[in-house]
């Protein structure tokens, strides 16, 4: 298959692991920001083609993970009135709220729909006039063109039963804010190359220059993983901090204009909450003034209980790469997929689910996966 | 900074989710919670795909399934095929050569005759395909919208022709893992449908019987140790549940697990894992190396199992503190542990 076999062939993969080995002589530790790459290193044992020397730490780039429990009870809130039809990326059906998550808000009677696009969503609106749809939209800027051309789209067709619950975030403040702890321990990024190609990566030039940090634009094979990782090691090696684009098949320096456009028209930046990490200046989207009445916040005024968070969970820790989802004393035994404690065990992306779903305990781990667990 | 928390709310499960009925962790909870305790005997506590039972020296296999599918009517099959098959590959994975079936009905007011008609009539020759007559049954109809169309149980005896005990008892470290053919295809027909998806070439549902490819390996003389049909929860589950019941660990390597293209492009776009997706009409056999060439010359020669590979090998655990593990060798050369489903297999963000 075309674009996927060649970033999964054997042959090259170990040549350019090889070819890590090679150049380094120092220890490294690495983050990779999206969940989507978390899973592709797990899912395909790529660390264990590392030298021990070179670390891969976790990022927040999880949309499941860092949508606010404050937004989850709203959106199970906002579920179980029985207007509405509540539609939603598939696995942030797990998410656990406060006391519920959107799967158990659908065994009490909510019409909870999984669409594969806000478009869904927006057919859906169409098709049931006398019931109101809510889009719960998530995500990164990756997720954001379309969700903002389908409240585009909606404001055109005036589709007034059509509404988005909006829990957007952004990549770059989140960076900034791993890099301020004074505990970060992240010598370079393999940044997320699926927001970069809609955003460009103008944005991470004053970033690596104020922290002195390389960043590489990386894609989602092993292949792109393992070149990302060569590129940052070759850097650091000589003492360099640049910004670089490994994924240039997808990625061009400017983004993806159109889509820009579309998002900046619809939408504006926000402070936001991140769960487990807190608030952060700047890193969220809302929906522009112009197209408030499609904001599901306003149009359904829910009065919420505050939200309750346990301080037993690490999640926040591991988000930030401070700590590894095995230090969690609670991982794989109170806290499972199936029974998930915080958010970073629910989605395939989420740092704690990967090790569970591909590694499922330290001892499994030792044992089966000797080299991996060479590594702190 | 902000100060890091995080959410550690309390486990809610005194209701039914769908992930109970999805094959997966929470449906063997559910097994080793409720049914099992409930039920107790040494047949069931065997926890194959049928019971075993010794009836006037005969040895009989029984087993039951009901069928829930939507779309009823899908590429490759209706839920008529699902409702016989399904039950027939049950009988045939104890070894058991299928000899009667029953079927229940339980249809919504309001469906179409010809709906029906045309379910009862792929039943029809779904069992004539596989030689078993379906010799008792009954109806219930109920209101509308309390139920999905037409929802069928159906129930199956037969005769137990294999010599040796077949389950996870008798697998040993050495043994080979051999699947039927390419995986997913049951599941991916099913969900091009309730998504509307369209694929370059034809994706039909690999519904089929597999007593064929069964009774061809026993009468060569193959000694049989496990077989599975990969349905619910696929290829993965299926090993886990045999791993953990054997206490073994089961090694696999994704280079030679068989995925069609198709299947492939619709997992990738989709973000499913072929090995968690639905079959209907393949399986998984354990067998001593010695025997791996021959079987797979056999199974190839059955239509039903024409595309039969190694898939992986059987070992011993590597410690005492490991209960039974499923790892996967990835096609770049790494390890992971392939587990169990977790609740229901969901589509991911981005």
């Amino acid at each position: 298959m075309r674009y996927l076999d060649e970033y999964r062939d054997y042959d090259s993969v170990q040549r350019m692991a090889q070819e890590i080995r090679r150049v380094s002589n120092r220890p490294w530790t690495l983050m990779e920001v999206c969940g989507g790459q978390t899973h592709t290193i797990v899912k395909s044992g790529l660390q264990e083609l590392l030298p021990a020397s070179i670390t891969l730490v976790h990022g927040p780039g999880c949309p499941v993970c860092v949508t606010p429990i404050s937004m989850i009870d709203r959106a199970v809130a906002t579920a179980l009135l029985p207007e509405v039809i509540l539609c939603s990326f598939g696995d942030m059906l797990r998410v656990p709220g406060s006391t519920q998550s959107l799967l158990d808000a659908k065994s009490l009677g909510a019409d909870v729909r999984i669409v594969y696009s806000p478009l869904d969503a927006l057919k859906l609106a169409r098709s049931n006039p006398q019931r109101e749809v809510v889009f719960f939209a998530v995500g990164f800027e990756t997720t954001a063109p379309a969700n903002a051309m389908t409240v585009w789209q909606a404001c055109r067709e005036k589709l007034s039963n059509l509404s988005m619950l909006v829990s957007h975030v952004l990549v770059p403040p989140a960076m900034e804010a791993v890099l301020s702890s004074p505990q970060c321990q992240v010598q370079g990024f393999l940044a997320a190359g699926h927001a970069c190609m809609v955003t460009g990566y103008e944005e991470y030039f004053s970033i690596s220059r104020r922290f002195r940090v390389p960043i590489v634009v990386t894609g989602f094979e092993p292949l792109d993983l393992l070149e990302g990782v060569l590129m940052l090691v070759r850097q650091l090696e000589h003492g360099c901090a640049e910004v670089a684009n490994q994924y240039t098949r997808a990625v061009a320096r400017e983004g993806n204009r159109a889509a820009q456009e579309r998002v900046s028209e619809v939408f504006e930046v926000t402070d936001r909450a991140w769960r487990g990490i807190g608030e952060i200046a700047g890193s969220g989207l809302r929906l522009r003034e112009t197209y408030r009445s499609f904001d599901a916040e306003a149009k359904f005024d829910l009065q919420l209980e505050d939200p309750t968070e346990s301080p037993e969970c690490i999640a926040g820790l591991v988000l930030q790469g401070l700590r590894r989802p095995y230090d969690c004393p609670a991982f794989g035994t109170r806290c499972t997929p199936d029974a998930p404690l915080g958010a970073p065990m629910v989605s395939s992306e989420g740092a704690c689910a990967a090790y569970f779903h591909f590694g499922r305990s330290k001892d499994d781990a030792d044992l089966y996966m000797p080299v991996a667990a060479a590594n702190p | 900074m902000p100060t890091f928390t995080c959410p550690l709310p309390l486990p809610t499960r005194e209701r039914i989710l769908l992930a109970h009925g999805g094959g997966g962790r929470l449906t063997n909870q559910l097994l080793e919670e409720i049914f099992l305790p409930a039920f107790a005997n040494t047949a069931l506590e065997a926890r194959h795909d049928g019971a075993l039972l010794s009836v006037g020296g005969a040895r009989l296999a029984m087993t039951t399934d009901s069928y829930v599918v939507q779309p009823l009517v899908f590429p490759g099959g209706t839920i008529g095929d699902l409702a016989v098959n399904g039950t027939v590959n049950d009988l045939a994975m104890c070894g058991a050569r299928p000899m009667a079936l029953s079927a229940g009905f339980i249809l919504e007011e309001g469906l179409a005759m010809d709906t029906l008609r045309q379910v009862v009539f792929s039943m029809r020759d779904a069992a004539m395909m596989a030689h078993v007559p379906i010799v008792t049954g009954d109806t219930k109809v109920v209101d509308k919208g309390k139920g999905d169309g037409i929802f069928i149980n159906t129930s199956g005896i037969g005769v137990v022709v294999a010599p040796g005990p077949i389950g996870p008892q008798s697998v040993r470290a050495g043994d080979v893992v051999l699947v039927s053919g390419d995986l997913g295809a049951h599941g991916i027909a099913i969900l091009s449908v309730r998504e509307g998806l369209q694929f370059e070439g034809p994706m039909l549902s690999d519904t089929a019987c597999l007593w064929p490819a069964v009774e061809a390996l026993l009468s060569a003389g193959i000694e049989i140790h496990c077989l599975r049909d990969l349905t619910r929860g696929g290829l993965s589950s299926a090993l886990n549940e045999i791993a953990s019941a054997a206490g073994l660990h089961i090694m696999v390597q994704e280079a030679l697990i068989p995925v069609s293209a198709v299947v492939r492009g619709a997992c990738e776009l989709l973000g499913l894992d072929p090995l968690y997706v639905a079959n209907e009409g393949r399986f998984a056999v354990f067998i001593a190396e010695k025997d791996a060439d021959r079987a797979l010359t056999i199974l190839r020669a059955q239509s039903v199992s024409a595309g039969a590979v190694q898939v992986g090998m059987v070992h011993e655990r590597k410690s005492d503190r490991s209960s039974g593990i499923v790892t996967l060798r990835s096609r770049i050369g790494g390890h992971r542990v392939l587990d169990m489903m977790s609740g229901e297999q969901l589509p991911r963000i981005c």
